[in-house]
């Protein structure tokens, strides 16, 4: 076999000669966006090939929405029809919060993997392996977002803000996914197994849907409860998702949903790089 | 480096003292190395001595708990982006993607490599015809035979082509054929100027591709040198022979002592005598002193030493797999 020659003899001349010193000592930002594309592009065909990887996106939405929707409406708000419009910016934020935990699960997974030995070893940003995951689920927020939005207009719900609201409240619903997620990757970079990220993301994500005002008007608790609930994020992404869909209004809500989401990115991001580049 | 001629840049590697521990464990103590530049350097030692953990600082992977290294003179510690876009690494258990075909593999280390799209194509199928995988190109990594998988893995530490490549265990787990066909890959990567250090279980691989050879036990270098230099310290092969009659051992021990002039080492089996050879040709005049005397075997074979018995000869002790499952977490 003569195997190799000319490509490893160009090697020699191409790198070791010019002088090792010379060499960049870090990556620039172009290479940093394009190294977090490839890995976007390897995360959608991670998805491709396992399906069962969207199932959380696709049955939930519709199996949540249709079950909240028919146990709770009665009793909250009088009727099914009714109840929707407090409902599906719930079910919106409920499952973008499940979509983004999956993403910390999947991440420690997949650091468990051959494959991540040799990113840790290639010249590549550091963030490049988080940032990539990260870009490809924002497919599944999508999925997310679009069939709970489908399977409440299915059930009768008619969002008073009109196209340009729903997008509106579509897109914030992908947004708050996508920022959310860093938390879990963070998560998903400390804990020490995948078990370990479910358990925790479990504990974090059950108190912050169903103590908000997600399924229930904040009102009907008790004085306690209502201030946590009035802290809580997902309340204000649920409060701001419910202005854009039911009236197609940009209130204040809005603007403290984004800042929350900012926050939260602002923070989680780079704890997640720092404890990933720590783990080698 | 036309214009660089101190001493350090003559290395590919060196390393002062390197220490890595896990709890209480001291996995990798105090470790020395220098690889010459164009050489093949073969670290050998039995599993748990700490060569994994020892390349894995090397490169950029664990961080040191002690000492320093430069890769051609550039220190790891300070600046691990230059030292990685010098080394290539093909880990022990075939670092590729398991949910890509072979070929989304190339083309996805060459794009993070900063290869441009057709480029990125053009290189990957390059390297899967010169590796024998074009065939398998569009296949899961999930459906490939070990072999596959660390062609496929050596393939991708290439796409880079660093002058430096580490290579850890490349052949652990292989069948005989498929080894042989990584040891010529492995030739060729030196002939066209690659510097490798690889590290072995096998003192017969070291033997076959490493111009000079250390000996690590227990996180400390035992040993370095050629692989004669280590040999003539062991002795260059092993006859093993088997007496039909173990009651007649004292007396075949005698003819061994006439003839090699040296202490032959009796096994727990009956009738098993281990003669150490200076030479492998002196089996025959041991044989033919036995049928001189009518001393009947079963069986002879005449044996390379072992990492046993090397081990045994520089250490005092066998090589015991301590500490492997510690060196297994230090991979995570």
């Amino acid at each position: 076999m003569t195997l190799l020659s000319t490509t490893v003899e160009e090697t020699v001349t191409a790198k070791t000669l010019t002088g090792a010193q010379d060499l960049p000592a870090r990556p620039s930002i172009a290479e940093t966006v394009s190294q977090s594309l490839t890995m976007a592009w390897r995360a959608t065909k991670k998805m491709r090939r396992n399906p069962e990887q969207f199932f959380d996106v696709t049955i939930q939405p519709l199996l949540f929405t249709a079950m909240f929707a028919y146990i709770f409406g009665g009793a909250i708000s009088g009727s099914v029809a009714d109840y929707l419009p407090i409902i599906i910016p719930g079910i919106l934020a409920q499952t973008a919060l499940t979509a983004c935990m999956a993403t910390g699960i999947q991440l420690r997974e997949d650091m468990d993997k051959g494959v991540f030995d040799r990113f840790k070893s290639l010249p590549i940003a550091r963030i490049a392996p988080l940032a990539g995951p990260a870009i490809a689920d924002l497919l599944r927020y999508a999925t997310a977002a679009t069939l709970t939005i489908l399977t409440g207009i299915a059930m009768g719900y008619r969002p008073g803000g009109g196209f340009v609201g729903v997008f509106a409240g579509w897109l914030l619903t992908i947004v708050a996914g996508w920022s959310l997620a860093w938390i879990f990757t963070w998560l998903g970079t400390v804990a020490r197994s995948a078990q370990a990220v479910q358990g925790i993301s479990m504990m974090i994500m059950f108190p912050l849907t169903f103590l908000s005002n997600a399924f229930v008007p904040a009102e009907t608790l008790p004085g306690w409860l209502q201030t946590f609930v009035k802290i809580n994020p997902v309340s204000h992404v649920v409060t701001a998702v419910r202005d854009l869909l039911n009236e197609g209004a940009l209130t204040a809500q809005v603007g403290w949903a984004l800042v929350g989401c900012v926050a939260v990115v602002a923070i989680f991001l780079p704890l997640s790089v720092r404890s990933y580049g720590r783990k080698m | 480096m036309t214009n660089n001629t101190s001493p350090t840049h003559e290395l590919a590697v060196t390393a002062h003292d390197l220490v890595k521990t896990f709890g209480d464990l001291r996995a990798v103590d105090g470790i020395d190395l220098e690889v010459r530049r164009g050489e093949v350097f073969g670290v050998l030692g039995p599993n748990g001595a700490g060569k994994t953990t020892m390349l894995q600082m090397l490169a950029t992977l664990l961080p040191m708990d002690g000492g320093d290294a430069q890769i051609f003179g550039v220190d790891v510690k300070r600046h691990p982006h230059v030292v990685r876009q010098l080394v290539g690494v093909t880990g022990q258990y075939a670092s590729v993607d398991e949910n890509l075909t072979a070929r989304e593999n190339l083309y996805l280390f060459g794009r993070l490599l900063g290869i441009e799209k057709t480029q990125a194509r053009v290189t990957g199928d390059d390297l899967l015809g010169r590796f024998g995988l074009e065939d398998a190109a569009d296949k899961q990594i999930a459906q490939f035979s070990g072999g596959m998988r660390r062609r496929l893995d050596l393939a991708a530490s290439l796409i880079a082509r660093p002058p430096l490549i580490f290579l850890d265990e490349p052949t652990t787990g292989l069948d005989p054929r498929t080894r042989g066909q990584m040891w010529d890959t492995i030739r060729d990567l030196v002939a066209s100027g690659c510097t490798v250090l690889l590290t072995t279980q096998y003192l017969d691989e070291a033997d076959q591709l490493a111009d000079r050879i250390a000996v690590i036990d227990r996180g400390h270098k035992v040993a370095e040198g050629t692989s004669d230099q280590l040999k003539s310290q062991v002795g260059s092969s092993t006859l093993q022979l088997r007496l039909l009659d173990p009651a007649q051992t004292g007396q075949a021990v005698d003819v061994v002592r006439r003839v090699v002039g040296d202490e032959p080492v009796l096994t727990p089996e009956a009738g098993g005598i281990n003669v150490p050879l200076p030479d492998a040709n002196r089996a025959a005049d041991v044989l033919i002193g036995l049928r001189e005397q009518e001393l009947l075997i079963t069986s002879a074979t005449v044996q390379k030493p072992t990492l046993d018995e090397v081990f045994m000869a520089l250490t005092g002790h066998a090589a015991e797999e301590n500490g492997t499952n510690n060196e297994m977490e230090a991979v995570r």
